[in-house]
């Protein structure tokens, strides 16, 4: 597969986000199939941001493992990334500013140094001055030509970009554009080879965008939110679209009114939705328990980030199925459902919004920070338009001969007809309380335990029923596998790429992705798992959730568990190299690698001396005194690159054992 | 304007009798809630009661509407999504001074805010009631329940006050010892285009000994009486603040303000559950082209 990483790393405030776009759009507009992820921190300015943008002929996954051009904007950028460039590849950043020691690039890498001002000069010339930020334009430039996109296509989204600013803004980037892109091809060689371009234009979009778009499709009228990463994208998208596409959107006080508001708009007859992350979910549970009782259809979207409690409020993780699973006192029928990918999360809202309707309870969608936030190229066709609205049992009109309106009618589906309020002759009390069929309280005063039993039974009735309406979990891959990969949500393509890359290492391995978790197709999964010769769950989590909850549904153990919960994605190379290593009876290693070392040094050096330092030759050691082997760590000065003092970082624990200028204190 | 066509209040007798105490103040705020609906000609069918969890959040039981009993402290969220979603309904919230001003005090404080067009009427009673008689955030300082054997030692909130300085355009304070004003006050929050909050002395005769009826009937007068002008916001402030021998009843504040809907150009194309629903071919085009 003909496929190009390109990676632009820098701070935040650095433009980054803007410059991966570009290049992310040009080549979904010439029918490249690009999948982003950007790195980042809670933090508004500076820090360290990383994006990497990966581009195929055919259709990619994930981000992958690679990197073939880095685009740095700091210092800081060159010194974390340049080694991991792949042979043959490419770093690009600003000469006027920056260096690269060709000690840290692998044999073959260019080190591409543009000489900004000179340049920029004509443009500048033209137009005035340009901000620094603007130079990001000329590297994405310079890209193009080696990666061997397009230029015109770029022009033409920089020319849509900045469309509203005005003809001298398009003009003056552009520029900027073609300076870089000439620039490269005449002083730099190209990277990638020749492209297929199909020229079938894509739309570059996220998992949240998806799932806003599919509830606008949907029919949702009412969405409700309270920010928090990593769901916030959600009500920008509906905020900004809201007059055109009908929905009335409410930033709410906090998350309790969130969901008690949208739990209100389904009461009176609106489709309704909200979303928030895990410590949004953690106040709104009581609520998903008075949908539950209530009966009423509302679609709450569930986006995981790392936990417990604010965790890692920019990082993804999978952490939360039990929280959801167990939502709310009581019992009570709800649908969980995990989409698979950006594509997957269209067609998963929409079916939501119509099992929420169609069997009137809470569905909640789960999905995580990368699912949620990472754009990629999906194909148009999965936006389907002819969204057929069913609402389910509604009762339009009661004529009263036919005795009084029965809410909560005991039927065998457990669905019973519902009423939008307004409807004449109909009125019934919605209650958090137990009740009979007509909503009379059945609580405090007289238990009636026939009758709680019956709701019970009725209720739970919806169960069985709505998991006929799902379609049940199918093995991808191989029947005769050596070894199945049971994943949830996201990690999906990761495993699925995985996979390839484990058959031309001479395993063979398939997969079932779970994404029905509740209901459950027990039955199913038993079938299939019993087969399977080996079993290992891949999750972003460190207890193994959903292998726990296959095992308490099916009785089915897994030999063993690939787990990831540092915060970043799982990611193929790191499913291979562990599913390898169960395979082989190896323990796991957690020990700190050099680069983690560095990265350790880098935080270190942030938190206590500013940035003129750098981690430089890091060595191993057996350290006296200290009861694990260490990482040595020199500390070099930015630009002289002279030893300016020494860290010693613990190889078992991460711990910072010591620092030790070895600069007297007069000549700091 | 429309005329309003007087509906009878028995069109509000709901299906199963009230459960109150004998004597309990709710009795009449019950019926001067059925008695404003009908004075105001609002059917059954466009009437939705909102409560949250108490005593006195079991109204919505006990009245022919629909109704919403739904969570502690969650009314006024639950009301304003079921508004938001159907504006023709009329929205009346009904419950404690608990659920109301404790539990649930942020979402009464933001839909003030919002000025939403609904009729809140809070059965304060000083006490909890349903959980058996502890401090409420308006029981008076000192008060022995059974959380606060030394006497309570926070300072009562003033319900009033609040609502004049937080955006409620329509405040009142009534007595469910005084019935026939209530409803009109009742009445008047719902006419009201606007947040209306009408707080209520509800006595709880099992487990309020201070504030019981005759405390109030010694202490109370009507503003009405005394042709009070609820227009000026500092002078409602200033009279919001009489307590003790002399109790003020009545519409302490009136506004006319925009509401939130005003500010809400999709309900130009009438109440949300009567919009289609979905969207049309050329916007969807135009939202997937904007992704590309
Ligand atoms: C989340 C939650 N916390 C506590 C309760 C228990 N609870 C039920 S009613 C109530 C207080 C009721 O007081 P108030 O609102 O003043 O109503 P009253 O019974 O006095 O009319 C409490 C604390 C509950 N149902 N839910
Ligand atoms: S306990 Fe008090 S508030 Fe509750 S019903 Fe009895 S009198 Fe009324």
């Amino acid at each position: 597969m003909h496929e190009v990483t390109v990676g632009i790393a820098g701070a935040a405030g650095d433009g980054l986000d803007k410059s991966g776009d570009t290049l992310a759009k040009t080549c979904g507009r010439l029918g490249l199939f690009v999948y982003a992820y950007n790195s980042y921190q809670s933090i508004i300015r500076g820090g360290h941001i990383w994006l990497k943008v990966r581009i195929g002929q055919d259709k990619v996954r994930s981000h992958g493992d690679k990197l073939n051009i880095l685009v740095a904007l700091n210092q800081d950028s060159i010194e974390r990334h340049s080694r991991e460039i792949d042979n043959d590849g490419a770093i690009i950043f600003n000469g006027d500013r920056l260096k690269c020691d060709p000690s840290m690039v692998k044999e073959g890498v260019q080190i591409l140094s543009i000489p900004m001002s000179q340049v920029t000069a004509d443009v500048v010339k033209e137009f005035g001055p340009i901000q620094p930020i603007m130079q990001n334009t000329v590297m994405i430039g310079a890209v193009l030509y080696l990666g061997n996109f397009d230029f015109s296509e770029a022009a033409s989204v920089l020319t849509d970009t900045f469309k509203h600013k005005g003809e001298k803004i398009i003009n003056l980037n552009v520029g900027l554009l073609k300076a870089g892109y000439e620039y490269a091809k005449t002083h730099f060689k190209a990277v990638a080879g020749e492209w297929k371009f199909s020229r079938i234009k894509r739309p570059f979009t996220t998992g949240n965008e998806v799932i806003a778009l599919a509830a606008a499709a949907a029919g949702c009228k009412f969405y409700s939110a309270y920010p928090m990463t990593p769901a916030s994208t959600i009500l920008h998208w509906m905020a900004d679209h809201a007059q055109k596409v009908g929905i009335v959107v409410k930033q709410a006080e906090d998350e309790l009114s969130v969901i008690n508001m949208a739990i209100g708009a389904g009461l009176a007859g609106a489709r309704s939705m909200c979303a928030t992350a895990g410590g949004g979910f953690a106040l709104m549970t009581e609520a998903v328990g008075m949908a539950g009782i209530m009966e009423c259809p509302v679609v709450c979207v569930e986006v995981q980030r790392g936990g417990p409690s604010t965790g890692l409020p920019t990082k993804t993780e999978q952490a939360d199925l039990f929280q959801v699973y167990g939502a709310s006192q009581g019992e009570f029928p709800r649908l969980i459902v995990a989409p698979r990918d950006t594509a997957d999360a269209y067609g998963t809202t929409v079916e939501a919004f119509h099992i929420a309707d169609k069997y009137q309870l809470p569905a909640l969608i789960m999905s995580d920070l990368l699912l949620s936030e990472h754009p990629e190229t999906v194909d148009k066709e999965v936006f389907d338009s002819n969204i057929k609205i069913d609402r389910g049992q509604v009762v339009k009109e009661w004529n009263q001969d036919n005795g009084k309106f029965k809410r909560f009618a005991l039927t065998e589906s457990g669905v019973s007809p519902r009423v939008i309020p307004g409807t004449a002759n109909t009125c019934f009390v919605s209650a958090t309380d137990e009740h009979d069929e007509e909503s009379i309280l059945i609580s405090d005063m007289f238990t009636a335990a026939p009758i709680r039993r019956k709701m019970m039974e009725k209720r739970g009735r919806k169960i069985e029923n709505m998991l006929k309406d799902l379609p049940a979990p199918k093995l991808e891959g191989p029947a005769d596998a050596d070894v199945t990969l049971l994943t949830w949500g996201s990690t999906w393509g990761v495993v699925k790429e995985a996979i390839e890359l484990l058959a031309a290492k001479g395993v063979k391995a398939n997969h079932l992705n779970i994404k029905y978790i509740f209901p459950f197709h027990a039955k199913e999964v038993t079938e299939i798992l019993s087969k399977a010769k080996k079993k290992i769950s891949v999750e972003v989590n460190f207890t193994s959730q959903l292998a726990r909850y296959v095992r308490s549904e099916t009785g089915i153990a897994m030999d063993g568990h690939v787990n990831r919960y540092d915060g970043e994605p799982m990611e193929p190379a790191y499913v291979v190299e562990h599913v390898q290593r169960i395979l082989s009876g190896k323990e796991w290693n957690l020990d700190v690698t050099e680069e983690e070392a560095r990265e350790i040094g880098y935080h270190y050096l942030r938190t206590h001396y500013a940035e003129k330092l750098r981690p430089g030759k890091i060595t191993r050691g057996t350290s006296k005194g200290i009861s694990e082997d260490v990482w040595n760590v020199e500390l070099v000065d930015r630009t002289s690159g002279e030893k300016q003092a020494e860290m010693v970082i613990g190889i078992s624990t991460g711990a910072t054992y010591s620092y030790k200028s070895l600069v007297p204190a007069a000549a700091k | 304007m429309a005329t309003v066509v007087e509906l009878p209040v028995d069109l509000f007798k709901g299906p199963v009798d009230p459960d109150w105490c004998p004597g309990c103040g709710d009795f009449g705020v019950l019926k001067s809630v059925q008695m404003a609906a009908a004075a105001n000609g609002v059917t059954p069918e466009n009437l939705l009661v909102v409560s949250g969890i108490g005593c006195s959040s079991n109204l919505p039981g006990f009245i022919h509407a629909y109704g919403i009993h739904s969570l502690h402290g969650r009314s006024v969220a639950v009301a304003t999504g079921a508004h938001l979603a159907n504006t023709d309904l009329k929205v009346v919230i009904t419950g404690g001074d608990g659920d109301g001003y404790g539990i649930g005090i942020g979402h009464f404080i933001h839909a003030m805010r919002r000025n939403l067009d609904v009729t809140y009427v809070v059965m304060d009673n000083q006490i909890y009631g349903l959980t058996t008689g502890q401090t409420s955030p308006t029981t008076t300082l000192g008060h022995r329940t059974k959380s606060t054997p030394g006497g309570n030692v926070e300072i009562p909130l003033n319900p009033l006050a609040l609502a004049i300085t937080c955006g409620a355009t329509y405040v009142a304070r009534g007595f469910s010892g005084e019935q026939k004003q209530l409803a009109d006050l009742i009445a008047g929050g719902i006419a009201h285009k606007g947040f209306a909050l009408i707080d209520v002395f509800s006595p709880c005769v099992t487990y309020n000994k201070v504030n019981t009826y005759p405390w109030f009937k010694e202490r109370v007068y009507k503003l009405e009486d005394q042709n009070w002008d609820p227009t000026d916001e500092k002078k409602s402030l200033d009279k919001s603040f009489e307590w003790g021998d002399k109790i003020p009843l009545g519409v302490l504040y009136k506004a006319d303000q925009p509401t939130y809907e005003d500010s809400e150009p999709i309900f130009k194309k009438g109440a949300l559950v009567k919009q289609p629903l979905g969207l049309d071919k050329q916007i969807f085009n135009e939202l997937i082209e904007e992704m590309i």
